[in-house]
């Protein structure tokens, strides 16, 4: 089997990886925040308009759909900290892999403490 | 075809260089506070309330719009997060595309989706009016509605 490279401080590393994920959690936001300003939007038409489509929110598939979404959202906040700490931080590039630990931590903290409140509010009475 | 790489130090054009910096350092001062203001927004719609997202209709909107303090909340996170959204998706166009018309016109696209849609936002946002609501002396019994 050839020798695979060595690699480098950053390729196929957490620092590209964690990079490709903050690119996609993005990029998925962006797409939901335009939907989300559209359905905001119409509580400037009619309050009937307004809560059909927010009742959409409250079905069994978007709210497990909206643990996804607040998962994307946490993991694309706390990492771009870390980026912001790796640009300004004078010891940012040193500890960025342990900064992303740090960062799967409090994602792991606050998702041990969104999913059970959500799944109740979703599936219970 | 041939592909032609960018040389690296090639030197940008003074205004395009200022251009890219200010994008640069504008994607973390919003990103900062967008953290905070959309964390508060998740905490507030999807969390704090009995129900949860459950509890959210145009009463709970009415509600939270009775108070500046949500309109230029909600307002502020409307600009700051599809001014980061826009430019976010401009790198990623920027990086992945190899035509120019197609680079050209994505990023218009992207440009005029985000000033319609802060456009739309901001005026729905000052422009709310509760009174459309025929029930709305259910949940806010204080308010007068003209007509």
């Amino acid at each position: 089997m050839a020798s695979r490279p060595a690699g480098t401080l950053y390729r196929g590393k957490l620092g590209m990886w964690t990079w490709v994920l903050h690119r996609i959690t993005g990029v998925g936001i962006y797409f939901f925040l335009l939907v989300h300003i559209l359905d905001t939007a119409l509580v400037r038409v009619s309050a009937e308009a307004y809560n059909s489509v927010v009742a959409s929110y409250k079905t069994e598939i978007i709210g497990l759909a909206e643990i996804g979404l607040v998962g994307a959202i946490l993991f694309h906040a706390f990492n771009g900290i870390r980026i912001i700490l790796i640009d300004y931080w004078r010891k940012g590039a040193k500890y960025q892999n342990q900064m992303f630990w740090v960062v799967l931590v409090i994602w792991v903290v606050l998702m041990a403490g969104f999913i059970p409140r959500q799944l109740s509010n979703i599936f219970g009475a | 075809m041939a592909i032609i790489i960018e040389q690296p130090d090639a030197p940008r054009s003074r205004k395009g260089a200022q251009w890219e910096k200010r994008a640069w350092i504008f994607m973390r001062a919003s990103g900062i506070i967008l953290v905070f203001l959309i964390i508060g927004h998740l905490s507030v719609n999807l969390i704090l309330p009995e129900h949860g997202v459950k509890a959210i209709d145009f009463a709970f909107v009415a509600g939270k719009w009775a108070s500046p303090f949500w309109q230029v909340y909600d307002g502020l996170m409307l600009w700051l997060a599809l001014i980061h959204g826009t430019n976010g998706m401009r790198t990623i166009v920027n990086d992945y595309t190899e035509r120019e018309w197609l680079r050209k016109s994505l990023n218009i696209a992207l440009w005029v989706v985000a000033a319609t849609l802060i456009l739309l936002g901001t005026l729905v946002i000052t422009t709310f009016d509760p009174c459309i609501d025929p029930n709305v002396h259910n949940y806010l019994p204080e308010l007068v509605c003209k007509g």
